[in-house]
């Protein structure tokens, strides 16, 4: 089977005699002993052959990494999407070799038409995949306050609504929540190269010095009693985890969120996908110096956790918390997303 | 815009009608004058207060990073476009001041002459020459106009970095003023000058306009065929538009470094505008440089040592310069760049411009957002110029080595050009400890041989650079025609660290320090790593 996206190489398959041929940008992991054929350009692979490269990339990201130590209970937090899909997946076939276990967390924003559609995926793969499934709310957690709620409140003030900024947040307190209900050691999401490469521009281009600050990192140890997080695809790139769930056919939801046009990571997205072209090693060369960046330590105020935040929509202000003055807020809650912001996932079908 | 840190405390009140400039308006400061520039977000300024603002900013920027001690020879990096030439205006003009608020450093201006490589002809250069020469006469500083083929003639030594003491701010500066202030009672009272530094007395431009018969690059002796011809091959043999804009502005550094060594110049001001560097710090996050924003964008660039580069014009807006310039008739010259009239796709610099100009205009405060993070970076430790360095620096922008170990999990790891390990059998197991204590992290075991006389000599000019500089490297098919001076600078270095090349060796196949060696039955079957990313220009 040929897939349709790619051209066909001459057949310089040293890996396998396989007939589908597909072309990565990236090199695949280095195995001991026999010395390859000299490389001249792209690795021409099977689609068997990549997904097992895939797998051992992200084994060795999690090892050399040590970011999931043996014997540990990981929350993925599964949105139904593509990446957090190919991660429940990718960990499911990696969890006898690192000793690990697996609990699926899913967090119903609340956001009809989009996250309903999203969530019965999510239970048709944990039925598939017989992992054990629970769904935070919005609505039980935070007091009623769904995203479609947030939306309606931030609405009025006649400039952006910012409904991004809340919902990751938001969603970051909700997946803790959920890890700490099933009694996880771990959570994991599915952030790829891309979405680290995004988001270091839009932080940049929007002055977000606290998240740059943080961000960068294969994920956080965890401050002030939060769950270790960390992001195994982080060094894979968009196409990579696409294809992976291409050779593997995995069902998973691709519509992007209702809200996602407003979000100002789309300008970031438009401008990675521009560098892209021009120079394709442009996603990882941002991923590099994410990890490499240096703030000032004064630089760095807390960025608003979610009571914060809460805190401004109860009381009929929701910008008062992303906003520069806190004034009539007793305490910025405890530093809790430390992870950069991401867009509810706008699972549009992949532009190549 | 979700502009973070956006004061959304009041509901957004209703937007007061939009002021008719001209009539009613009276400028915002004076409130007499007649309006003539928009300056930020409305704010209407009459010529002086405009005139007064932007010469405020420029004084305001070097006065409080108290860098530039009185009495120092400071040379202006001059291409001729408007923020350089507004500089050396405001230069002209700070030193022509009464003597309480004068500038007080010595300037000269170098100008570097890029026509070979942008591929303009000899008479186009030469015309271009001719009207720089006018601009310089006029302004009368000490000027040297070097041609960039010049690099072939440069000596290895201009890529190291010599230890500079460091200099206590505080104290130092203030002392050095007064006992400056004192010298000139002093002299003024004996009327004669006896050093140079304080030749320029009470006159103002007393600058002799012939200058520098001591200047070797006299503008009268144009580079020789065989140079330009040498420069044209090896900018075309570079596949890409963003590689070569790095490579020329590599280039130019060194050739202004050398020019500001030979004539005991200490500083170095470059015109870059508050657009320009928001600009350039997105184009280096792309290219990989996110270790070394402090030093590309901030105001003092320390890692040559003994030269500091310094960007006086870093809160000018280019709006501001091109008003300023258009206001009161600052002269300028333009000559065409290597990206003029490129298309947008063509290279991430023209990219990244055309993307920050356009979200510019769509929401007003971007620049001076990126720039106020910029000036939240920080200069990492690592920078060890003060002492002896303790680690590598990269081969083309001096900068300390970013570079993680081979297989590590991070971007680099996931992408190491592991060339060097396939080119050659695996040797037996070393005999000696390869990695000196001091030399940062080492990509792998060692052979003991040194690998270079054995090896391409393009891994050892490439193990040398940092990340940035490596991504830029592999649009250039053949190391033979730059300059003889990168060359033979790395083959130094490289006998001088005696660090041997990481070889595909039994001790462990993921190489360097964080994570042990994994076991084999761990990994999945007939995979390899790739020997280059095959990056399609």
């Amino acid at each position: 089977m040929v897939p349709l996206f790619f051209q066909v190489l001459k057949p310089r398959l040293w890996t396998c005699p396989e007939s589908s041929i597909s072309l990565i940008h990236r090199p695949l992991p280095a195995k001991r002993a026999p010395p390859p054929p000299p490389a001249l350009g792209p690795r021409a692979v099977c689609g068997a052959c990549f997904c097992a490269a895939f797998e051992a990339e992200v084994l060795h990201t999690v090892v050399a990494g040590r970011l999931l130590p043996p014997g540990a209970v990981v929350a993925v937090g599964a949105s139904g999407g593509k990446d957090s899909t190919v991660l429940a997946h990718v960990l499911q076939v990696l969890a006898p070799r690192l000793g690990i276990s697996l609990r699926l967390v899913a967090v119903d924003e609340g956001i009809g038409g989009y996250r309903d559609a999203a969530l019965a995926a999510v239970r048709r793969q944990a039925a598939r995949w017989e992992l054990p499934l629970t769904v935070v709310a919005y609505a039980d957690l935070f007091g009623g306050w769904t995203m479609d709620a947030v939306a309606r409140s931030t609405a009025g003030s006649g400039r952006s609504r910012a409904c991004c900024t809340f919902c990751g947040v938001l969603r970051r307190r909700a997946l803790e929540e959920g890890a700490r209900l099933v009694g996880a050691t771990h959570i994991v999401t599915g952030h790829n190269a891309d979405d680290m490469a995004e988001t270091v521009l839009m932080n940049f281009l929007r002055g977000d010095a606290a998240r740059l600050a943080r961000g960068g990192g294969l994920g956080s140890p965890g401050e002030g009693g939060a769950l270790p997080r960390c992001r195994p695809l982080q060094l894979a790139s968009q196409k990579e985890v696409v294809l992976y769930a291409h050779f593997r056919r995995l069902d998973y939801f691709s519509e992007e969120c209702v809200y996602a046009p407003e979000a100002f990571r789309g300008h970031a997205r438009h401008l990675l996908k521009l560098l892209e072209a021009a120079r394709p090693s442009a996603v990882l060369d941002l991923v590099h110096s994410a990890e490499r960046l240096a703030l000032a330590p004064a630089a760095r105020p807390p960025a608003p956790g979610a009571c914060a935040l809460l805190d401004g929509l109860n009381r009929g202000r929701p910008r008062l918390a992303i906003g520069k003055g806190r004034r009539g807020l007793d305490e910025a809650g405890p530093p809790r997303d430390g992870e950069p912001e991401r867009a509810p996932a706008p699972e549009a079908v992949p532009a190549f | 815009m979700c502009q973070v840190g956006e004061d959304y405390a009041e509901p957004a009140s209703e937007e007061p009608p939009p002021r008719q400039p001209g009539r009613e308006q009276k400028c915002v400061k004076c409130k007499e004058g007649l309006p003539v520039v928009v300056i930020r977000a409305g704010d209407a300024f009459c010529r002086d207060c405009f005139k007064a603002f932007y010469i405020h900013k420029f004084r305001a920027v070097l006065g409080k990073n108290r860098l530039i001690f009185p009495g120092e020879k400071v040379l202006l990096a001059w291409s001729g476009g408007p923020s350089s030439s507004s500089m050396v205006w405001q230069v002209l003009e700070g030193l022509s001041r009464e003597s309480a608020k004068r500038l007080r450093f010595v300037p000269g201006i170098v100008c570097i002459d890029e026509g070979a490589a942008c591929g303009l002809s000899p008479e186009a250069r030469a015309k271009t020459l001719a009207e720089m020469k006018l601009i310089l006469q006029t302004v009368g500083f000490p000027w040297h106009v070097v041609a960039l083929e010049e690099v072939f003639d440069l000596p290895p030594s201009v890529l190291r970095c010599f230890a500079q003491e460091p200099v206590e701010t505080e104290g130092a500066y203030k002392a050095a003023v007064d006992s400056f202030l004192q010298q000139q009672h002093v002299l003024g009272a004996e009327g004669a000058g006896d050093s140079p530094s304080l030749a320029q007395g009470e006159e103002q431009l007393s600058w002799p306009c012939t200058q520098d018969p001591q200047n070797p690059q006299s503008p009268d002796r144009p580079p020789t065929a065989a140079q330009t011809e040498a420069l044209s091959r090896l900018f075309d043999s570079v596949k890409t538009l963003t590689a070569k804009e790095e490579l020329l502005q590599a280039l130019r550094t060194h050739l202004i470094l050398h020019v500001a060594r030979t004539h005991g110049y200490s500083k170095v001001m470059t015109g870059d505008s508050c657009t320009r560097l928001a600009i350039k710090l997105m184009t280096s996050l792309a290219l990989g440089r996110g270790a070394f924003l402090a030093w590309d964008t901030g105001f003092s660039d320390e890692r040559h040592g003994d030269v500091v580069v310094v960007r006086p014009m870093r809160e000018h807006t280019l709006k501001e310069v091109a008003f300023y310039n258009h206001l009161f008739a600052v002269p300028s010259v333009f000559t065409p760049a290597l990206d003029t009239k490129a298309p947008e796709k063509a290279s991430i610099h023209r990219l990244m411009e055309a993307f920050m100009l356009r979200l510019q205009d769509q929401f007003p405060s971007t620049v001076s957002t990126v720039y106020r993070t910029s000036e939240k970076l920080v200069k990492a430790p690592r920078d060890g110029c003060a002492a002896s360095p303790p680690g590598p620096r990269c081969l083309l922008c001096m900068c300390a080595l970013d570079i993680d170990t081979a297989d590590s999990a991070t971007a680099f790891g996931a992408q190491t050009p592991l060339h060097l390990s396939q080119t050659q059998p695996p040797t037996p197991p070393p005999t000696a400890p390869c990695c000196s204590a001091g030399m940062g992290r080492v990509q792998g075991c060692c052979g003991g041989a040194r690998p270079c006389e054995r090896e391409d000599p393009r891994a050892c000019v490439i193990e040398q650079l940092c990340y940035g500089c490596r991504v830029n490297m592999k649009d250039l098919p053949s190391l033979d025609p730059l300059p003889p001076y990168i060359l033979a600078e790395a083959r130094l270095r490289s006998q001088r660290y005696q660090r041997p090349l990481c070889s595909g060796s039994p001790g462990g196949p993921w190489g360097g320090a964080p994570a042990g060696p994994l076991p084999t039955q761990l990994l999945p079957q007939g995979l390899h790593r790739a020997a280059d990313p095959g990056v399609p220009g």
